[in-house]
């Protein structure tokens, strides 16, 4: 599937993002750490608030500071020991674009309303490369183009209120694409579309990382979505990664009851009952975190001993699947689960 | 309404009539309209002695407080005889001078500190907000009396202490929008694909607030036409043989019961230049923010 044991793109290690509010500090990112490979897809799931966002704006260095703070280790390929966090503004900007690029999730408001589309394209392919103008045009129609935007010398002409969402969102790629960057961050780029739209932008998104060999993390809170595209995927939780395998080991066999009582609480077609499942509780607030396993308060299967201690990501398989859950051989029995945990209404 | 279209028919056309006339369109219309009257403004003040014969403050004692539509005087004559009409064409050059002289300046220095404040943040924005609070806390009208009164009564001084206070209405304007722009996603979207500092300011917040400075600054411009004319007629302004619209209504208080036109000419001509100004700043309104 990857090698990315060998020449791992991006490697994160330890990252923690702090931020100060007025009701204390949030530990939004709490000491994670994985790597994406050459051509890897990393997807990033979790609920909301649980640090997904944050992780990758923190890797891009574009949280605001203060209020946040980040320490650990980011190292990106071509940048050899040099820790992300440490750059320079100047430095942080030539990174972006042309290393790292992101796509954000709510194409409607990330589009510069008053700029015409074709001169926001033009220009990020100008940001990192000294074109003529009517070469920059050319390669912003080429861009435009790929991206599966009809008749890109017409459009250009709009405003972005003049493009649907699917189409925005398009653009959006085109132009995080412009300074061909190794890697993507896509920050739920579809979470603001439309089902039929959302495929379309994934065959995109899919197709573009295999042409351009780029590497992606895709940040979603849907596990349909993260089963087609990604080869590995780190499921979130408060502020931590508590299970991290690839797509098929996560989807077919996952460990932490966390990422088994979410897959469980996908709604079934098929499925007779009329409940959805879900899983009973909130996650804990940022500020003021439980001690032991954060998810045991919500967790079906906890212990007097999950509450106490806290657990760090214990191999659950050939080294390649871990889970934060020093239960993770229990909760594959289905007869660990009590009955009424996951049929409630 | 016809009966072959049907209602849905009726609805559509009426409708396809309104979507023709879109809303970039409409602003067209007014900003148009906004720049024919003060072009004309400007056009007859500047193109005032081809249009009347009379020098703006020729005395003719034999004529005083002639009737508006008397031969030769078509507005009449004020209590030296002088005639009304040339007096408000000449006035006009000083007037408009204020606007845009007062104006343009504070607006472009005020957007400049405002979009620094708001988009730096931190300590930056903290000391320059301090200072525009500073200048908040004087009553505004008082601070240009005092700085007029120091530096000595006339028109350039009077620029100077608008120049002085004024920019603060924009800084804090730029500052609010600033803010809000930072906050957008395109400012951020921006940012991750690498933009300079100074692309993202200029480039993509500068154009999303601007528009809010220009309509502020249209206003401000027929603010400053009447604060121009207060202070003339409190003296410290432009003095009193200058044709200034507000000396010219000043001039005219006394007779505003039997001589009404001494000061109501003058006062439409402020109007007129107003409504010029307003129309201008909501025709561009439309035209800078697109899909709003």
């Amino acid at each position: 599937m990857t090698d990315s044991a060998a020449a791992p793109v991006l490697e994160v290690e330890d990252l923690r993002t702090y931020i100060a509010t007025d009701a204390g500090v949030v530990r939004a990112v709490d000491g994670v750490s994985f790597t994406v490979g050459e051509r890897e897809i990393l997807g990033l799931v979790g609920e909301s608030g649980c640090g997904k966002s944050v992780t990758c704006r923190t890797i891009a260095g574009l949280m605001p500071s203060p209020p946040a703070r980040s320490t650990g280790r980011v190292r990106l390929a071509g940048y050899g020991e040099r820790n992300l966090l440490d750059l320079s503004a100047p430095d942080l900007q030539r990174l972006r674009g042309e290393h790292l690029s992101m796509v954000f999730q709510d194409p409607m408001s990330a589009l510069n309303p008053v700029m015409r589309v074709g001169a926001q394209v033009e220009e990020a392919v100008g940001a990192h490369e000294k074109l003529t103008g009517k070469a920059r045009r050319t390669r912003a129609i080429e861009l435009m183009e790929r991206v599966g935007i009809p008749v890109p010398e017409r459009r250009m002409r709009d405003y972005p209120h003049q493009f649907s969402g699917g189409m925005r969102q398009r653009v959006l790629i085109a132009m995080a694409i412009a300074g061909r960057p190794r890697l993507l961050l896509a920050d739920e780029p579809t979470t603001a579309l439309d089902v039929l739209i959302q495929d379309q932008i994934l065959s995109l998104l899919l197709e573009l990382q295999r042409d351009f060999g780029m590497s992606m993390i895709l940040v979603s809170h849907d596990l349909g979505v993260i089963g087609e595209m990604c080869d590995r995927v780190a499921v979130m939780y408060a502020g931590e990664i508590v299970e991290l395998a690839d797509t098929a080991t996560l989807l077919g066999g996952p460990c932490h009851p966390y990422t088994i009582s979410l897959l469980r609480s996908l709604p079934d077609v098929n499925s007779q009952s009329r409940y959805l499942r879900s899983i009973g509780g909130a996650p804990p607030a940022l500020v003021n975190l439980p001690d032991g396993c954060r998810f045991a308060p919500r967790c079906p299967l906890a212990l007097d001993e999950c509450r106490e201690w806290e657990t760090e990501l214990l191999d659950a398989g050939d080294g390649e699947h871990t889970a934060r859950c020093w239960r993770h051989e229990d909760t594959r029995r289905e007869d660990a689960w009590p009955e009424q945990s996951y049929e409630s209404a | 309404m016809s009966a072959v279209l049907g209602p849905s028919g009726t609805l559509l056309e009426s409708l396809e009539r309104r979507s023709r006339t879109s809303r970039i369109g409409r602003g067209r219309i007014t900003l148009a309209v906004g720049i024919l009257i003060l072009g004309t403004m400007i056009a007859v003040s500047l193109a005032a002695p081809l249009i009347t014969s009379y020098k703006p403050d020729a005395i003719d004692p034999l004529h005083p407080l002639l009737h508006p539509l008397s031969p030769g005087h078509p507005l009449g004559t004020d209590s030296f005889g002088r005639d009304i009409f040339s007096r408000i064409l000449y006035g006009g050059r000083i007037d408009l001078l204020i606007a845009f002289g007062a104006t343009s300046v504070t607006a472009v220095v005020g957007t400049v500190i405002g979009l620094t404040s708001g988009y730096a943040g931190g300590w930056v924005d903290t000391v320059i907000m301090r200072i525009v609070d500073l200048f908040f806390a004087f009553p505004f009208f008082v601070l240009v009396i005092a700085i007029v009164a120091m530096l000595g009564p006339s028109i350039f001084n009077m620029f100077v202490a608008i120049w002085l206070t004024s920019w603060i209405s924009y800084a804090r304007i730029t500052r609010g929008h600033t803010l809000g722009a930072k906050r957008q996603e395109y400012t951020l979207a921006a940012r991750a694909l690498g933009y300079t500092n100074r692309r993202v300011v200029l480039r993509h917040i500068l154009p999303n607030v601007v528009s809010y400075v220009i309509i502020f600054a249209m206003v401000d411009a027929v603010g400053n036409i009447v604060l121009g004319s207060s202070l003339g007629f409190l003296g410290l302004g432009a003095q009193p043989p200058s044709p200034e619209w507000g000396v010219m209504i000043s001039d005219g208080q006394n007779y505003l019961l039997t001589a009404w036109w001494l000061s109501t000419f003058p006062g439409i001509a402020i109007i007129l230049v107003g409504v010029g100004f307003s129309l201008i700043g909501d025709g561009l309104a439309d035209i800078l923010r697109p899909g709003d």
